[in-house]
């Protein structure tokens, strides 16, 4: 089984105060489905953003695609971040872009040009239910559609990891299934999936999906699934 | 260092802002104005100095000062020998008396000029050129057939006014260096404050994989876009000064004011300065935003 994710004893302090998140060491499977809970104030967030590579950690090792990522110079991340689809809590639209600009500009950081954007972009428009909305900006959307131009601002380019924090939280139940069964397919082409969530109802919508359960900063991890080195690798030795 | 000024659709679109939103524009237009006035200063200071040099390097006047008036001609016609053999020298004339008399007039009157009074002659030389040494092998041969002449070049009586023309032209040099200092300042300050108003945006585009030097360059583009807009105005202002300043100069029909023109190659040199500090502004732009993307991760 190759790990796209892997932390050993990662530790994560802002200042001075105390550490946001201890000792974290566990490893996420490529193509596999993960949703991250806890209770607010836990780290969810925190651990995410040195998963999409927004923070460095304080101490320990953090290795994506097999690389690491705490000492890799910083002019290297970008191609890393490219892999890394991002859907944030607060959305993050760009304000004055259109939906269309906002879902095309990971294609477009990547070079792509407009007649390359053009279709994949009106396509996932139209899977998320915002084929019509197109050209309105961020402000004229409703929480619920910038969140779903959020999300297909994340999965338009096909990342190797999509890492989403409360994707659903401002939605209809039905878009939030329509939106799983998004996520869904997607890690059935190979996207390794990270959704912090604090619905419990979306846990049991994706089988064989586990879950990390993250409190006061560390990884309560009973089963040893995502123990690093992994159980398995360790019985084999 | 990409110098295109022109953004793909998609690039021109992620900065909000139009053209000229800031006073950045205005700003490079007073110092490229106020930079223009002062390298056109330079510039036509630095060719007067050249005029002045080449009119008077070359030149010397000797003064035979001799009370007899036959052997004063004598020492006359022994030095426009002597000197006619010389190689480094082209002309020699002899001041006719009535000039040398007119030159007097002023101090002495009329009157007071009669014919006893004995007036020295005068001879203008002209050299080819000035090498080491031929002042003062031109002396020694003159004063070997005239042993009281005195020889007096040029270039030693308007000496102070040459060291005024260089200090002049030093200043303009340090002016246009002045504003170049601040125009880089009024960029940087520009740069910071861009980013600072985009920050939430520059941090998605972090995020989504976006390089420092793709930023950047959004940056680069938008504030040389700015300065070239800037820098035509300010040029466009200081031409139109510089052309009534000449104007009322060739009015005066001095021969100093006349040798200030500056001539096709610094006319040339002015007509660049906007691309120049388009290009100033553009890599200082540049570097204000890397070295700021740099403090985040």
């Amino acid at each position: 089984m190759t790990h796209i994710v892997q932390f050993e004893n990662v530790g994560l302090r802002y200042g001075t105060g105390a550490e946001t998140l201890s000792d974290l060491s566990f490893s996420l499977a490529a193509g596999g489905f993960y949703f991250l809970t806890g209770p607010s104030g836990a780290g969810k967030t925190s651990l995410l953003k040195l998963l999409y590579l927004s923070q460095r950690p304080s101490r320990g090792l953090i290795r994506l695609f097999g690389e690491d990522m705490v000492t890799m110079r910083r002019d290297r991340l970008p191609r890393y971040r490219r892999r890394i689809g991002v859907v944030f809590q607060d959305f993050r639209l760009v304000p004055h872009l259109s939906a269309f600009d906002n879902v095309a500009l990971p294609l477009r950081l990547a070079g792509a040009d407009d007649k390359a954007v053009d279709h994949p972009v009106n396509e996932m428009l139209a899977w998320v239910g915002l084929g019509d909305r197109a050209s309105a900006r961020p402000a004229t959307l409703s929480g619920g559609e910038q969140q779903r131009v959020a999300i297909a601002r994340a999965v338009i380019s096909r990342p190797d990891i999509l890492v989403a924090d409360e994707p659903t939280g401002n939605v209809d139940p039905e878009m939030a299934a329509r939106l799983l069964r998004l996520f869904d397919a997607l890690n059935q082409l190979g996207t390794t999936i990270v959704v912090a969530t604090h619905d419990l109802h979306l846990l049991s919508r994706i089988s064989g999906a586990q879950i990390m359960r993250l409190e006061a900063g560390r990884i309560s991890d009973p089963t040893g699934s995502l123990r690093h080195p992994p159980m398995r690798t360790t019985a084999a030795q | 260092m990409d110098l295109s000024l022109k953004p793909p659709p998609a690039d021109a679109r992620l900065l909000p802002e139009g053209r000229l939103a800031g006073p950045m524009p205005w700003v490079i237009a007073i110092m490229m104005f106020l930079t223009v006035l002062a390298a056109a200063a330079g510039l036509s200071l630095s060719a007067a100095a050249r005029s002045l040099d080449a009119d008077l390097s070359g030149r010397l006047t000797v003064q035979i000062v001799e009370a007899d008036a036959a052997r004063r001609a004598a020492q006359v016609t022994a030095v426009r020998a002597s000197l006619a053999r010389l190689a480094a020298v082209d002309t020699v004339r002899e001041v006719p008396a009535k000039d040398v008399r007119a030159l007097l007039d002023p101090w002495l009157g009329e009157d007071g000029l009669d014919d006893d009074l004995p007036v020295p002659a005068l001879i203008d030389i002209s050299m080819k050129r000035v090498a080491p040494g031929d002042i003062e092998m031109i002396t020694e041969t003159i004063r070997s057939v005239a042993p009281s002449a005195r020889v007096d070049q040029h270039a030693q009586w308007l000496e102070p006014l040459a060291n005024l023309l260089s200090s002049l032209k030093l200043l303009a040099i340090m002016l246009v260096g002045l504003m170049a200092g601040a125009t880089a300042a009024v960029v940087v300050l520009t740069s910071r404050a861009a980013l600072n108003s985009h920050r939430p945006t520059i941090e998605v585009m972090h995020l989504l994989g976006a390089s420092d030097v793709q930023i950047a360059r959004l940056f680069q583009r938008r504030i040389a876009l700015d300065a070239l807009f800037g820098g035509t105005i300010g040029l466009t202002l200081a031409c139109l000064t510089m052309l009534v300043l000449g104007s009322r100069m060739s009015a005066i029909g001095s021969d100093m004011l006349g040798s200030m023109a500056m001539g096709i190659s610094g006319w040339l040199i002015i007509l660049l300065l906007p691309a120049l500090g388009t290009a100033l502004a553009m890599g200082v732009a540049r570097t204000t935003v890397l070295g700021a993307l740099r403090q985040i991760l």
